[in-house]
């Protein structure tokens, strides 16, 4: 069973209702729904069609549109290593392979103790700091073999559980929206004067 | 001129110049001036000056989505010529196109180019080959050579998104024209693209097909051949086919189409852009029954009966047979013992010759074309509205049944209106319909509370002050055959009594049954209509009854009584094309022609008369409707003299009161609107009263669906297994009142017998009321309906 948990629901009602259409609300959900299962299942795509009023096929387009959402179980740290010029300069592919020997999976592989899923990632916008890698997205700079390992290790021993959580979270405190700055308050149809118009400062 | 002023001083001066259109934009193709329309595309106002631009996902009918940029072409806007999407820039004034520009040209093959590199170029396996848009348009239009050499995407080949449609995904030019068409026109999006970049591809849901109404069009409109249909998939190549215009004639709406065969055998419907009608659409029901007409199950020769056998004869021989039952018959009881149900099955032409044979030579006023099912034919006289006139009606009233169900491409265009906001839709139903979630006001009635209904909500404040901004169009059908017609005509009346000035749509839903009621197979003075007339057989006052083409057992709402009827009856002659429940009652089978077999005029629900075509031999020594009656006419001792089917053309255009301007020539194309009958009777039933419902009872709705038992469905293989099977629909909480789950079986008990059904939790459906689709395999509905009666409880129990 991997649709949304009831408390979840509950949050996804009120994601729902910052939206003025609630198909807006398709990729938070999603997320949601990552959070929830560290990735996305079609019982779960079904699900949010129906709380988002769309079809399954329309959600399953979305979801599929980008890669950070999951289609399939990966570990509870996903080892995305950069490979793009920089850093392949500086020694990613050392470090691709180091990473694969070390945790015995080629890259897009899960380690069988579900702990580590290793990737392949194009430009992670750090290029000073090369080479790069993220850990459940979070920057780790200037690899090396050593730090690589020390890394791997802490994340095995629980030491980085309060800095890193597991794939899937994104926020541990979430957000909190008041009513009246959510987007829906103004009707998607009434006609917006755009704020440069001398009527909009009226 | 000088003076900005209206020139009212000088009306000779603006004779001689009217003021410039303000509609007009100016603009020049290819060096050439042109007029185009504000607002229009440049591809469109370019097709319009001759100019051809090559496209893949534009689409008249669908919203512009620029994605195969094979449209490019060199605009000039006052900034120099610059590479333009044509179908996404409307004209502007002084625009200068050039669509055959060196630049304009390297474009097209580099797009063909790239179009090319992933795909298959497996044109001569493919279905499409022949009649493909990327394959004529990479002859014309592509650079002849390609500088790729990487290996091509591959995708396992092909896969079924639906029962209907295959998808070979290596072809697919990712144009968009099949997922625009499923969200946008059919409102079923249940095709979407799928990944991202070099790996998108077309998908549905897993588990979930393509299980839309509309999805043969996906295939008509595929620029590819990534989309085939089943029942066509490698059956003919397109060069082989022979092809005539003609009319679907699966239902009233009369959607064109061409008829496509090879060596005399039915292949293909394609559905032909008709602005006033089906804008291209067809339903899947009406694309692919052709498979019924080359069932092998056709009757393809006269049958008489010899004890419980039929025996096949010679045509002279059934003739005889059948003449000397209607001479047996009007000695033994007078012409009016003698009945004809049916005839909205064939063409005008059919009806046309049995209702001269009926009325004129037996001289029975029992003639009548619908099945007990519909409303009266009064209706089709009272300011009838256009297809068009619905379509961009302020309100569209829907009084009917579900559209979507029953004339779907009906439900296209109101879809349209209402989903581009050019339409409000007010709906009252007994249950949820297909345009439900469309509606500006939805109003779920219990049978029998119809009118009250209405009433009720036209004195809301919003709903009168919509309806008083006028252009009101009022939709009409028989929402629920287990309840009288009268309902739906009180409910009517209130809505005109409230908007004097709406024109009414009538929804009669089976093929022909306009033409036929207004070409003559309807009661004459002091005659029976269906109900009627199965009364009077169950009585034993009919001595003969023709079944034209009809199925009381299967259509007519009471099967009690048809049963009963057929029974009694001590001849029947059955005109048909298959062996129906019915016509296997008859003492003669009369073979008849079917559809594209055939050829004559029909008459859509609008009264628009389009021409339907012979495309292929009739099967065995199957003759059309109009011959038989026409023979059968001469063994009684008279001559209709009628010898072709222009012949009754002409006949009808002569006598029937609105075809004056129908020949086979204003048949022909978008065809001709017959003009208003003069010659049909007010509508004037009395509202029954209806009784209050037990509180243990469910108020029972019945109505089709698609896919329903009718022959030309389930004589298709491709459509038969897609009906749904009989089961009762009941709101989930008063299934728990029943104290039972879904897919569990329920007792359900009439006043005269019951029925085990499989009950469906619904909650499309009211409570108190329980829904049972009508005419399907499985426990028959028909068993619990009392035609007579205002509306029909049923008492519903566990077993």
């Amino acid at each position: 069973m991997s649709r949304l948990n009831e408390a979840n629901v509950l949050v996804a009602k009120e994601i729902i209702g910052r939206y003025p259409r609630a198909r807006s609300a398709t990729i938070p959900l999603l997320h949601l729904s990552q959070q929830q299962n560290g990735y996305i299942t079609d019982d779960a795509i079904a699900h949010i069609a129906e709380l988002v009023g769309a079809t399954s096929a329309e959600v399953l387009g979305t979801c599929t549109f980008y890669e950070m959402f999951k289609m399939a179980p990966v570990g509870k740290y996903l080892v995305n290593i950069c490979g793009t010029m920089s850093c392949q300069l500086l020694g990613a592919d050392e470090l691709m392979h180091h990473a694969e020997q070390t945790l015995g999976v080629k890259a897009g592989g899960t380690t069988s103790d579900g702990m580590f899923t290793l990737e392949h990632a194009e430009c992670q916008a750090a290029c000073t700091e090369a080479p790069n890698m993220q850990v459940n997205y979070r920057h780790c700079h200037r690899m090396t073999t050593a730090n690589f390992d020390e890394l791997i290790d802490d994340l095995r021993a629980g030491r980085l559980d309060g800095e890193i959580p597991a794939h899937g979270t994104l926020a541990r405190v979430r957000q909190q929206i008041p009513a009246d700055k959510a987007a829906g308050v103004a009707s998607p149809d009434a006609p917006v004067v755009p704020a440069w118009m001398p009527e909009a400062a009226q | 001129m000088t003076t900005t002023e209206p020139s009212a001083a000088n009306p000779a001066t603006e004779a001689e110049a009217p003021p410039p259109d303000p509609n007009a934009v100016q603009i020049t193709i290819n060096g050439r001036p042109h007029t185009a329309r504000k607002g229009q595309l440049l591809i469109d106002a370019a097709a319009d000056a001759g100019e051809y631009i090559p496209r893949f996902c534009y689409h008249e009918r669908m919203t512009p989505v620029g994605k195969c940029r094979m449209c490019l072409v060199e605009a000039d806007s006052g900034r120099g010529p610059a590479v333009t999407v044509s179908c996404m820039v409307p004209v502007s004034p002084d625009m200068k196109v050039d669509t055959e520009s060196p630049t304009t040209k390297r474009m097209q093959e580099g797009i063909l180019e790239l179009l090319l590199a992933n795909h298959p170029l497996d044109c001569p396996v493919c279905d499409k080959g022949g009649e493909c848009p990327l394959q004529d348009q990479a002859f014309s239009h592509g650079p002849g050579e390609s500088r790729m050499l990487e290996e091509k995407r591959h995708y396992e080949k092909p896969i079924a998104i639906s029962d209907l449609v295959l998808l070979d995904r290596e072809r697919c030019i990712l144009c968009d024209r099949c997922t625009r068409f499923a969200d946008e026109v059919a409102g079923d999006a249940l095709i979407h693209f799928n990944s991202r970049g070099n790996n998108t591809h077309i998908t549905t849901f897993p588990d979930e097909p393509f299980a839309s109404y509309f999805s043969g069009n996906t295939v008509q409109i595929c620029p590819v051949g990534a989309l085939t249909a089943q029942p066509y998939r490698f059956k003919a190549r397109p060069w082989d086919l022979s092809q005539q215009e003609s009319t679907c004639t699966s239902c009233s709406v009369g959607c064109r189409t061409v008829v496509q065969s090879s060596r005399d055998e039915l292949l293909r419907y394609m559905g032909v852009d008709s602005d006033p009608v089906n804008h291209g659409w067809l339903c899947d029901r009406g694309r692919f029954n052709f498979e019924s007409v080359k069932s092998d199950q056709r009757v393809l020769q006269p049958l008489v009966r010899s004890g419980d056998e039929f025996q096949p004869v010679t045509w002279n021989a059934a003739m005889a047979e059948a003449a000397a039952l209607i001479t047996e018959a009007l000695a033994a009881g007078g012409p009016s013992s003698v009945g004809i149900i049916g005839g909205a099955r064939g063409t005008n032409e059919d009806a046309h010759a049995w209702a001269r044979l009926g009325h004129d030579v037996i001289g029975t006023p029992n003639v009548y074309a619908q099945m007990g099912d519909g409303l009266p034919n009064g209706l089709l006289a009272e300011s009838p509205a256009t297809i068009d006139e619905a379509a961009n009606a302020a309100t569209i009233v829907l009084l009917g049944p579900d559209l979507k169900e029953e004339l779907p491409v009906l439900y296209l265009r109101l879809r349209d209106a209402a989903a581009k906001r050019r339409s409000r839709i007010i709906e009252f139903a007994p249950k949820q319909t297909g345009l439900t979630s469309y509606a500006w006001r939805h109003v779920a009635y219990e049978p029998g509370t119809q009118a009250a209904a209405v009433a009720a909500t036209l004195s809301d404040a919003d709903v009168a002050a919509q309806l008083a901004k006028g252009n009101v169009v009022i939709v009409v059908g028989r929402a629920n055959l287990a309840e009288s017609s009268a309902a739906t005509i009180a409910a009517l009346n209130e809505v005109r009594a409230a908007v004097p000035g709406a024109k009414v749509l009538t929804a009669f839903r089976r093929g022909n049954v306009v033409g036929a009621l207004r070409v003559g197979m309807r009661a004459g003075t002091g005659g029976l209509d269906t109900r009627g007339m199965l009364q009077a057989a169950a009585d034993g006052k009919i001595e003969c009854l023709v079944l034209l083409g009809a199925d009381p057992l299967a259509d007519f709402p009471d099967t009690n009584l048809a049963r009963r009827a057929l029974k009694a009856v001590p001849r029947i002659i059955a005109v048909d094309t298959f062996l129906t429940g019915s016509s296997q009652h008859a003492n003669v089978v009369l073979a008849a022609s079917a559809y594209a077999e055939k050829s004559g005029t029909h008459t859509n629900l609008e009264g628009r008369v389009t021409a339907l075509a012979r495309e292929v031999t009739p099967s065995g020594s199957t003759r059309a409707d109009w011959m038989i009656a026409a023979e059968l006419a001469l063994e009684l001792g008279t001559d209709l003299g009628y010898s072709s089917v222009a012949d009754i053309t002409a006949a009808i255009a002569e006598n029937v009161s609105g075809y004056e301007e129908v020949t086979s020539a204003s048949a022909a194309g978008d065809g001709v609107l017959a003009g208003a009958p003069t010659d049909l009777d007010a509508v004037e039933i009395p509202l029954p009263a209806v009784p209050e419902r037990n509180a243990y009872e469910y108020r029972l709705v019945v109505s089709r669906v698609l896919y329903d038992k009718a022959v030309s469905t389930a004589q298709s293989p491709s459509l038969a297994h897609l009906a749904p099977g009989a089961t009762v629909h009941l709101h989930p909480l008063d299934l728990e009142r029943v104290g039972t789950s879904a897919g569990s079986e329920v007792k359900v008990s009439g006043t005269r017998t019951s029925v085990v059904f499989r009950v469906v939790a619904d909650d499309t459906v009211l409570r108190g009321t329980a829904w049972v689709p009508f005419n399907q395999a499985g426990p028959n509905v028909g068993e619990l309906i009392d035609c007579f009666a205002p509306v029909n409880d049923v008492r519903i129990e566990t077993i």
